[in-house]
This record gives C-alpha cells, sequence and structure tokens, in this order.
C-alpha cells in the first residue's frame, strides 16, 4: 500500500527499516519532525531515543550506542552539523558506524531557519579537521529518501564509518507516495562481527583497504575505542609505519571501493550537446528543465547525483564525453560545479546556476543556459 | 578476613607501562583508588565500560584492561550517556580532569546531572590544564598563577560540589589525595550508587600547578591539600573563623532513591507497549 509522507518522515521509515535502534539529537529547524516521529517510534520497538543537551552530545551519544552493537542516527540541520564535526571526525577515527542527517536551511550561520539551501556539500566532506574521506547521499525524490537512508545504514556498516544522509527544506516537507511494504524487504547488511573465540584486535587489518571486525562493549572481548592515533590494538601510537597504515587505511577503504558506493542516475542521448548535472531538489527543477529542452528538440545529457560523496568522477566524465556544456544547478555557490570542473578540466565549458536566496531553482532559470 | 591483596596488574594494560603522567602525579593514587573500589566491588571487567575525553586525566582508561573508549576533549559523558541508554545492565565510568568535566564538558556535565543517569563522573580536581602546559581552569583559586594568569587568576573558581547538587547527581562526594583510604571509599560508593554520582576528587598536579605556586614538590602540594580540607564531620565541631578558607571533604549528598534515567526510559517504553497491546 502506498503512503503520502514527507521527506522528513521517509528519513523515519528508511531508519527503521534499516534497523535504527537508537536516535539521538538535538532540535533544529527544519530537521526536528524526525527527531519527533522517532521519539514516538522507537519507544514502541523498544528502541532508544534521547534528546540531547546540543549536537556536540547528540553525535557523541550516537557513537557511544553504536559500539555497543546499535544502529544509530541523529538529523540536524547546518548551524547544528557545524557543532557535530569534530565528533564526525572521532567516528571516522574510532572507526564507528552512524548515519547523520542532514536537513540542508540557506546559510550561512544561523541564516535562513526555514527556507531551503544546498550549502553544506562541501562542509560534509571537509568539515572535520585532519583529512578524511566520506560518503553523502543525495536523494531528491521522498522513495529515494526512504531508499537513500537505508543505504546510508547499509554504506556505515559495511565500512564503519559515518554516512551522511544530505537532504533540505523543501524535501523535508514534501510528500509524495511511496510504497513503503515492498520497501520493507530492501536489503539490509550488518557489520562484521568478531568471532567469539578468536584473539580480539579492535582494529585488526590486513590490508590497507581492509575494514575491520567489530565486537560490541559488553560483548564476549574486552573492547578498546579511541579517537587516538592508534595501532590494531586500539593504542595510541606514535610509530610512523603504524600511523600511516592507520591513515591510509581510513582513506582507502573508501576510496578504493568508490565505484561501488557511488549511486547516480544518467540518462544520456545520443550526440548530446549539453549536461545537466544536479542532485537533491535542484535535481528535481533540472529534470523538469531537461524534458522541456528536449520537448523543444534539444539533445540533453542529464545526470543526478545520489552519492555526491566519494564523487562520482567517472559517471560524470561519461556524461560529459561530446558535450560542449555541462550546466550545475545548486542552491549555494558552486559545490557541485567545482568538482565537475575538477573531472573535467578546462575542456568543457561548466556553467553554474547558483540561488542562495532561500527558494529553490526554477526549470525555466536552467532552460535558458541549454 | 583480611581482604587478599589487590592485583593491580590484573587490571591494567601492562604492555602500556610505564605511563606518562608525572612522577608523583595525584593521578596515580586516584587510579588505584579507582581499581581498590572495582576491586572490592568484585566487578567483572567486561561489565565496565571507561570512557574519558582528553587531558592527563583521561589518559586513565587507556592503561585500564576494560572495555575503553578514550573520545573528544570534554565530551566523555556524552559517549558514556549512549552507552548507559543501550546497556544499563553494564557499569559506566567516567573519568575527567577539571577542564574536561567543567569547561568544555561543562554543558554535558551537567546535563548527564540532571537525567540522573546511573554513571559515576570521577573528577580529577588539579586546578590546573596540565597537559596542554598549566593553563587556568575554572577551578583554579582566586590569585593562583598558571601559565594564563601570570599576574594571579581573576577569574572565580566552580566549587564542583555545588555544581553536582545543584544540576541534579543523587550522590556527590568529595576526597582528596591525602588521604586515599576515603578517597577509595567514596569512589566505592560512587560506583555502587545507583544514579549520576559525582566524586571530585582533589589532587595534586605538582608540576603545572605546584611549580607556579611554590609547591613544585609533590609531598609539598599533597600538604598544601591535607591543610586546606576538612572532612564534614570534623567541620561540625569547628568555629566559623577555623574552617575561614577551607574544603570540606564527605559525602555531602546521597539520595538513592531518586528516579534513575534508563530507569525511567524503561517504564516510559513499557508504558508505551501497554497501550499498544490494548
Ligand atoms: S602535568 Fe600535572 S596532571 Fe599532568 S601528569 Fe604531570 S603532574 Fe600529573
Amino acid at each position: 500500500m502506498k503512503k503520502f509522507i514527507s521527506g522528513n518522515e521517509a528519513v523515519v521509515e528508511g531508519a527503521l527499516i534499516a534497523g535504527c535502534t537508537f536516535y539521538a539529537g538535538y532540535p533544529i529547524t527544519p530537521s526536528s519532525e524526525i527527531a519527533s516521529h522517532l521519539s514516538v517510534r522507537l519507544p514502541q520497538i523498544g528502541g532508544k531515543f534521547i534528546q540531547m543537551e546540543d549536537e556536540i552530545g547528540s553525535l557523541a551519544a550516537c557513537i557511544g550506542a553504536s559500539l555497543c552493537g546499535h544502529k544509530v542516527m541523529t538529523a540536524t540541520s547546518g548551524p547544528g552539523l557545524s557543532l557535530m564535526l569534530e565528533n564526525v571526525g572521532m567516528a571516522i577515527m574510532a572507526e564507528v558506524p552512524c548515519v547523520i542527517v542532514d536537513v540542508q536551511r540557506g546559510g550561512p550561520s544561523t541564516g535562513l531557519a526555514t527556507k531551503v539551501g544546498q550549502g553544506d556539500m562541501q562542509q560534509v566532506r571537509w568539515g572535520s579537521h585532519g583529512g578524511y574521506p566520506i560518503i553523502a547521499m543525495t536523494p531528491s525524490t521522498i522513495e529515494e529518501v526512504v531508499k537513500f537512508t537505508i543505504e546510508a545504514f547499509n554504506l556505515a556498516e559495511i565500512y564503519r564509518v559515518p554516512v551522511f544522509v544530505m537532504t533540505d527544506k523543501v524535501i523535508a516537507q514534501l510528500r509524495e507516495d511511496v510504497d513503503l511494504d515492498s520497501l520493507q524487504n530492501y536489503p539490509i547488511t550488518n557489520r562484521k562481527i568478531a568471532g567469539s573465540s578468536e584473539e580480539f584486535l579492535p582494529y585488526r587489518a590486513e590490508t590497507v583497504t581492509d575494514v575491520p571486525a567489530m565486537s560490541p562493549f559488553g560483548g564476549p572481548h574486552l573492547v578498546r575505542a579511541s579517537s587516538t592515533t592508534h595501532d590494531q590494538h586500539g593504542r595510541p601510537t606514535s610509530d610512523p609505519e603504524k600511523i600511516a597504515f592507520k591513515n591510509e587505511r581510513l582513506f582507502r577503504k573508501i576510496q578504493d571501493n568508490s565505484d561501488s558506493i557511488c549511486q547516480y542516475q544518467s540518462d544520456l542521448m545520443p550526440e548530446a550537446e549539453a549536461l545537466v548535472v544536479s542532485f537533491g531538489i535542484s535535481a528535481r527543477s533540472s529534470l523538469q528543465a531537461v524534458a522541456e529542452a528536449r520537448a523543444a528538440g534539444k539533445k540533453v545529457n542529464f545526470l543526478k547525483l545520489l552519492t555526491f560523496w566519494p564523487f562520482p568522477d567517472k559517471a560524470v566524465q561519461d556524461a560529459a564525453r561530446g558535450v560542449k556544456k555541462v550546466i550545475v544547478p545548486e542552491l549555494n555557490w558552486g559545490q557541485a560545479a567545482v568538482e565537475v570542473e575538477r573531472v573535467l578540466g578546462s575542456q568543457i565549458d561548466v556553467i553554474r546556476i547558483n540561488k542562495t536566496n532561500g527558494l529553490i531553482i526554477q526549470p525555466e532559470e536552467i532552460l535558458e543556459k541549454l | 578476613m583480611a581482604r587478599p591483596p589487590i592485583d593491580y596488574l590484573y587490571y591494567l594494560r601492562a604492555e602500556k607501562l610505564p605511563h606518562m603522567w608525572c612522577p608523583g602525579c595525584g593521578i596515580g593514587i586516584l587510579v588505584k583508588s579507582i581499581i581498590g573500589a572495582v576491586d572490592e566491588l568484585g566487578w567483572d571487567k567486561n561489565d565496565i565500560a571507561f570512557v574519558s575525553g582528553i587531558g592527563c586525566t583521561s589518559r586513565a582508561p587507556g592503561y585500564m584492561d576494560m572495555n575503553t573508549l578514550h573520545t573528544t576533549h570534554g565530551r566523555a559523558l556524552s559517549f558514556a550517556t549512549g552507552i548507559k541508554m543501550v546497556r544499563p545492565e553494564k557499569h559506566v565510568i567516567v573519568i575527567s580532569g577539571d577542564g574536561d568535566a567543567t569547561a568544555i564538558g561543562g554543558n554535558h556535565f551537567i546535563h548527564a546531572a540532571r537525567r540522573n543517569i546511573d554513571i559515576t563522573m570521577i573528577i580529577n580536581n588539579n586546578n590546573i590544564y596540565g597537559m596542554t602546559g598549566g593553563q587556568f581552569s575554572p577551578t583554579t583559586p582566586y590569585g593562583a598563577r598558571a601559565a594564563t594568569s601570570p599576574h594571579g587568576n581573576i577569574d572565580p573558581a566552580f566549587d564542583l560540589v555545588e555544581l553536582a547538587k545543584g544540576a541534579g547527581a543523587s550522590f556527590v562526594a568529595r576526597g582528596s589525595v591525602d588521604n586515599a583510604r576515603m578517597l577509595q571509599k567514596f569512589v566505592k560508593d560512587g560506583l555502587a550508587h545507583h544514579g549520576f554520582s559525582c566524586i571530585e576528587a582533589l589532587t595534586n598536579c605538582h608540576t603545572q600547578f605546584g611549580r607556579r605556586n611554590k609547591m613544585s614538590d609533590p609531598i609539598k602540594m599533597i600538604d598544601w591539600i591535607a591543610d586546606k580540607t576538612v572532612s564534614i564531620n570534623k567541620a561540625k565541631r569547628m568555629e566559623a573563623a577555623e574552617l575561614e578558607g577551607k574544603i570540606l571533604t564527605g559525602v555531602f549528598h546521597n539520595d538513592p532513591d531518586k528516579l534513575e534515567y534508563t530507569d525511567s526510559y524503561a517504564q516510559m517504553v513499557e508504558r508505551v507497549q501497554a497501550k499498544k497491546a490494548k
């Protein structure tokens, strides 16, 4: 049966299908409905919901619960995300699966609490100090919000990393029909658990792409987890070889698997002259602009990014093959465009459509450039 | 019958020794009292999660052979809250310095206390930031010298006992390293307490605090601590003038009946599920 649900509700449905049993968060517009719904739903299934004193504590509590074997999530918006960033680095370093939903609003600073924006895309990539790879999903339909929230949990479990689901104020409140019944059978992945008989090393890895098996706090092994650079035992280390191995592994476990992580939809046509690359709410405007352009006889390719990080370089290259211009509409000053430019070099003209006035991009604004 | 001697190495990660603390640092006495208290309680190591943030004190879990979590500066209680929420049957201990606990972590401290979640918060109060080089902390006494108060500290200090009590902790005690047996007793009672317990330990950082305040030798500092502290029982028999400038030690608050947070959560879940079943 189809249900008419909002983007924020879709996050909740996706999380529950994925097996989320712990939520910690702090109120912030326009994400707060996610917390409200989970405060109803989690106690019903015996899960845990806690409203923390701030976003810093929220992500910290999530990490603690995840180390005990739970699937965890928090949701926020720009200002809250800024506060969380230190512990994003903590989750990266300690290798703790968690899902962070960022319902983007207009910025900078407290900015536009009730208006749309897409200005956090580079922040999630580079925001925490020290450098690390990240996975971020950018669904643009409500059904995709459900699916990619589930995917976010799966990827967090597979790679032991924080994964971002990036929506925005408009998607959060937009309602569409979603067949939740059929999504109940969506494939679910759980973290690799260390066998109870073997000698347990919390960060056991043979190669630089390995993801160590976990053992929950309170389970069969004594567990050490640490935000400080550590060896395979979880002990702080100053040995350059061990440091290099750990840091390269943090990077390569994601980088080397980019192809299997990246998801996108590309709608290509022969002899296309232009390409539109977009994501999230701006992909919806783009979709309509592309349809209208094609109806008017123009040959246009369309690439919708569902994984923004790792950035799908290859998909962009393929979609841009032979075109004369690439148009990148987004609600910020070019955070996707800089990636497209990086991928394509100077061979193709990249036209930016940027809007930061709290409104979405209209299809006509894209059509003008096609 | 006398208790058998404690096998300290059983609780320590021997391969991590020697530790990084300065010789004579008060943290050693505090860690010994924690091990002693855990041993007296007879707890299984695997049932303990020992969590810390950043600072000299926060290095303690690194030496302990328990489930340990070393986290970001000031946030240990929030990580611990997540653990306790999903593993209410486990013993969750946080160890934190005065800066970690009450400056950068002050918000988490008062809210963990307010919830009365069953976590034991052990604050190593040596009145200074040790690891970062001796800057004044929220508990540095008025007038004391620190790397960032070269002309004497003008910041008023927190009274951690009052702070913990006011915020809602249901067990609050203050001990000091000059009386290690009493300190161990408070730690033990705090660990055994069901609810948020806060044990403040007055300790010596002779390297960073003492050196700048004419007490660079640990013995001198411990004498200074002994001299300024008075147990609440003794204080009852003392005149106000004698108590001027003294710091009281003892158990200041103990309410074992106060509703604990994870119990409260479990009750709520029960109500919700009973309603749903109808
Ligand atoms: S600096 Fe102070 S607190 Fe740190 S180890 Fe040395 S004496 Fe102890």
